[in-house]
């Protein structure tokens, strides 16, 4: 019993040790900067501070998010994984710009097609209209602005060139 | 009393606006012109009727009328008189009949000028300024009344109503909520009735061109009647928009002045319809083209208007500017598009009679740019739509997800067309109208494209490697350039042609075609602006750093040494804790500014409003925030500093950009008539 007792003292002792030796060799995990925290943070919203990035709301609740952001920053979360956190906890309202996925694809891809939509339909229309009016040879409708002094300008300044 | 009489006041006006409507709308049909002379009379008489109605606001405001509910959330005794009157906008119901105010006041105006020459339109447009305005008043008169009282019932509950309910006793608080601190500063007094100017005004162009379309007529007579109409509108819509930036910058306390928060993207989208629209009524005086298109614009100016009241007021999106949620919310909907269908329905109604007279003949002319101008202001209009009003809804109806759009996807998804418009003002100015080519373009513009080009290579050289911000640069310079080379051409030319001197000469130039000079100068203070966003979007640094007494904290050439930090309590009546910071600016080893961050909380509503302390120059603005503090000890602070390059020339660029809107507003001898 006696020599058990020796042996489970030993065995503790060596683990602390052991345990110590672990701690005191790792490397110490530094604070992360205030603006280590915020660069991240003014990419967030607070759901309860509508619209105001998270960098610079100055409520409670956004004060406990950026220390949040700090705590995942020292267990060594990168930039990305903390976006997913929070993410993953509070939906896209938190996220500045909301991730690529689901319903959200909807939010690039419309306004590209409105632009594809647009420019098509304007250089049909530039394209169409020119290209009549050089077979057609209209008559030019005079300016409905008389503006002589306007019109002198104008031919002193085609001469000139 | 005042309360019984502003609202008896608002009553009446809303009744006399309905009667000018069916009275316009009987004489026009039964050919009875004194009706219509009436429904005139009636119109005029509104804005005298809602200015009692102001009036008797004012001075409850003023004297502090407590029993009024209003008066009690805006107002306390504690603000001076000054901010008293000017909370009469800064509430939802206040700020109704504020509109209306403008409202009566622009019609009245259109009233006023001489009819003879354009007496069809007269029935019409008192239709619809008048249904504009009866529709704003039911607003306040039925759903958000300034005036009603708060009551004691005899049951017990409390209720607010204009007159007292029987058995019923007047409740006057001791004292009011106050004004929140955010909305007291200059910038926040005179944002909101530009906007609301901008608003109103922009009606009278809708409302002429509603009235051409009903009477048939295909010519550009309602453009000219109200191109000074439209200028003062943009230039007020204009005005809003850098007040309300300035505000920001001055007092959210973040470093910028412009989010793209949605309550401040519904202030932009009629400037963004308005815009194009400025541009494009030109096409149709000079060349009888775009008649469609110009009514398209001015609906949809008006629709943006209207809708972006509707957002600001409904709670529809989320935002820090809204006013709060209220039942006025489906009625704008409903008011909205009936307004824009209708107006579009009669539009394609009377598409076979706005024919164009002539035909495009050339993609480089003024004409064939103006419209790509048009396509590039519709598109950053439906992109900023998109992000902050339908999508945030649409994902909330459809996924079930609240979405918040940050600036900077907006800032990716519109910089290049900002940018295209950027180059597109530098080369627009040198086409010419009708028939334009590549080569007769290209012998107008390589001269002042030539001076500006070495930027892009100098750039480079001094360390700018941002692609963005060498391409504005390169813009900005190119347009100054452009600009410049118009008002040598054409005052070397006038010298040349009346042998005047080069100064007589200029301003010969520039007063007798001020809409074309006002036009460049308008173009210089853009780009002015464009040079203050690009320094602070692409080149903005930030730091944050908690110090004690005396120490410091760097950022670029800047340091910033904290030296005292004092907290104390108002005893100027405003009621309120100040911690005021006091930093040292060093630049380059020498002390250039002393500069004081302070925030102010307001005891009465509990809220803090952050000052920032700036140190401003051309080149740069050195901008620091108060973020937190020792409470007992003040020996320490947490402060945040930003080193915003270039920003100053956002203001000057904007005070630039109305000087040049007063120079293309202001009415020649032969407009006067208009």
């Amino acid at each position: 019993m006696k020599k058990f007792q020796i042996i489970s003292i030993f065995i503790i002792i060596a683990v602390s040790l052991i345990a110590v030796g672990n701690v005191l060799a790792q490397e110490p995990v530094p604070t992360p900067s205030a603006d280590e925290v915020n660069s991240i943070a003014g990419n967030m919203f607070c759901p309860v501070c509508e619209n105001i990035p998270l960098d610079v709301c100055g409520t409670e609740a956004c004060e406990m998010w950026r220390e949040e952001i700090a705590d995942l920053l020292i267990l060594g979360f990168s930039e990305d994984e903390i976006y997913e956190y929070f993410y993953e906890r509070h939906g896209d309202m938190v996220l500045a710009t909301p991730p690529l996925k689901g319903f959200n694809w909807l939010m690039y891809i419309i306004p590209g097609v409105a632009m594809i939509i647009g420019t098509v339909f304007l250089f049909r229309y530039l394209k169409n209209t020119t290209k009549q009016t050089a077979a057609e040879e209209i008559e030019e409708k005079p300016s409905e602005i008389k503006d002589p002094y306007l019109d002198k300008l104008e031919e002193e300044l085609k001469k000139r060139n | 009393m005042l309360a019984v009489i502003g609202y008896g006041a608002l009553l009446i006006s809303f009744i006399i606006s309905l009667y000018a409507i069916f009275a316009a709308i009987y004489g026009e049909l039964k050919k009875q012109s004194r009706w219509v002379d009436s429904a005139r009379r009636a119109m005029l008489l509104t804005f005298p009727v809602i200015t009692v109605s102001a009036i008797s606001m004012i001075i409850l405001l003023v004297s502090g009328n407590y029993e009024v509910a209003y008066v009690a959330k805006v107002t306390s005794d504690s603000m001076p008189a000054y901010l008293k009157i000017t909370a009469f906008w800064g509430g939802q119901a206040g700020s109704l009949l504020f509109w209306s105010w403008l409202m009566s006041a622009f019609a009245s105006l259109v009233m006023l000028r001489k009819w003879d020459r354009d007496r069809e339109f007269l029935p019409w447009v008192i239709v619809v300024t008048m249904v504009t305005l009866a529709f704003f008043l039911s607003l306040s008169v039925f759903f958000e009344n300034p005036f009603v009282r708060t009551w004691w019932t005899a049951s017990g509950p409390m209720v607010k109503q204009v007159f007292q309910p029987a058995g019923g006793l007047m409740y006057v608080p001791g004292q009011g909520s106050g004004l929140n601190p955010l909305l007291r500063h200059w910038g926040m007094v005179i944002h909101p009735p530009m906007l609301y100017l901008g608003f109103v005004s922009f009606v009278i162009p809708f409302a002429f061109a509603i009235a051409s379309l009903i009477t048939k007529r295909s010519d550009d007579r309602w453009i000219k009647i109200t191109r000074r109409w439209t200028l003062w509108a943009w230039l007020f819509l204009s005005m809003g928009l850098i007040l309300g930036g300035r505000w920001a910058y001055d007092v959210l306390g973040w470093g910028g002045y412009w989010a793209w928060d949605p309550v401040e993207v519904a202030a932009l989208l009629p400037w963004l319809a308005g815009t194009p629209f400025l541009h494009s009524v030109m096409i149709q005086e000079k060349r009888g083209m775009m008649k469609h298109w110009n009514m398209f614009l001015i609906i949809l100016t008006y629709g943006m208007m209207v809708l972006g009241t509707f957002l600001t007021r409904s709670g529809a999106v989320t935002s820090v500017h809204s006013f709060s949620q209220s039942q006025i919310g489906p009625y704008f909907l409903v008011f909205t598009l009936i307004s824009v269908a209708g107006s579009l329905f009669l539009l394609f109604y009377r598409w076979s009679s706005l024919k164009a007279e002539t035909k495009m003949k050339s993609w480089l002319s003024r004409e064939g740019l103006f419209l790509i101008n048009n396509f590039l202001f519709l598109i950053i209009l439906f992109i900023s739509f998109w992000l902050s009003v339908l999508y945030p809804i649409l994902s909330e109806i459809f996924a079930n997800a609240r979405v918040s759009i940050g600036p900077e996807l907006f800032e990716k998804l519109t910089g290049p067309f900002w940018l295209s418009i950027l180059i597109l003002m530098g080369i627009a100015p040198m086409s010419a109208w009708r028939a334009s080519t590549a080569k007769s373009l290209g012998r107008n513009i390589w001269k002042p494209a030539a001076a500006s080009l070495p930027i892009l290579i100098l750039l480079p050289i001094f360390g700018v490697t941002n692609i963005p911000g060498i391409l504005t640069f390169w813009s900005v310079l190119f347009v100054i350039f452009v600009t410049i080379y118009e008002f040598y051409r054409g005052t070397k030319a006038k010298v040349r042609t009346s042998r005047m001197n080069a100064f007589s000469a200029f301003n010969q130039l520039v007063s007798r075609n001020r809409r074309r000079y006002g036009g460049y100068i308008i173009h210089i203070g853009a780009v002015l602006i464009s040079l203050g966003i690009i320094g602070l979007e692409a080149f903005q640094s930030q730091t944050q750093a908690t110090l004690s007494l005396g120490e410091e904290m760097a950022l670029g050439e800047y340091t910033a040494r904290f030296d005292d930090l004092n907290i104390y309590y108002t005893v100027d009546g405003t009621n309120m804790q100040v911690a005021e910071a006091t930093l040292t600016v060093v630049k380059d080893g020498k002390v250039v500014d002393f500069i004081v961050p302070r925030v102010d909380y307001y005891l009465e509503s509990g809220q803090p409003m952050t000052i920032p302390g700036v140190r401003s120059t051309m080149e740069d603005d050195f901008y620091a925030i108060l973020v937190d503090w020792e409470e007992i000890s003040t020996n320490s602070a947490t402060f945040k500093i930003y080193h915003n390059p270039l920003v100053n020339w956002l203001w000057i660029g904007s005070i630039v950009f109305i000087l040049g809107t007063f120079v293309a507003a202001w009415p020649t001898k032969e407009e006067s008539g208009y």
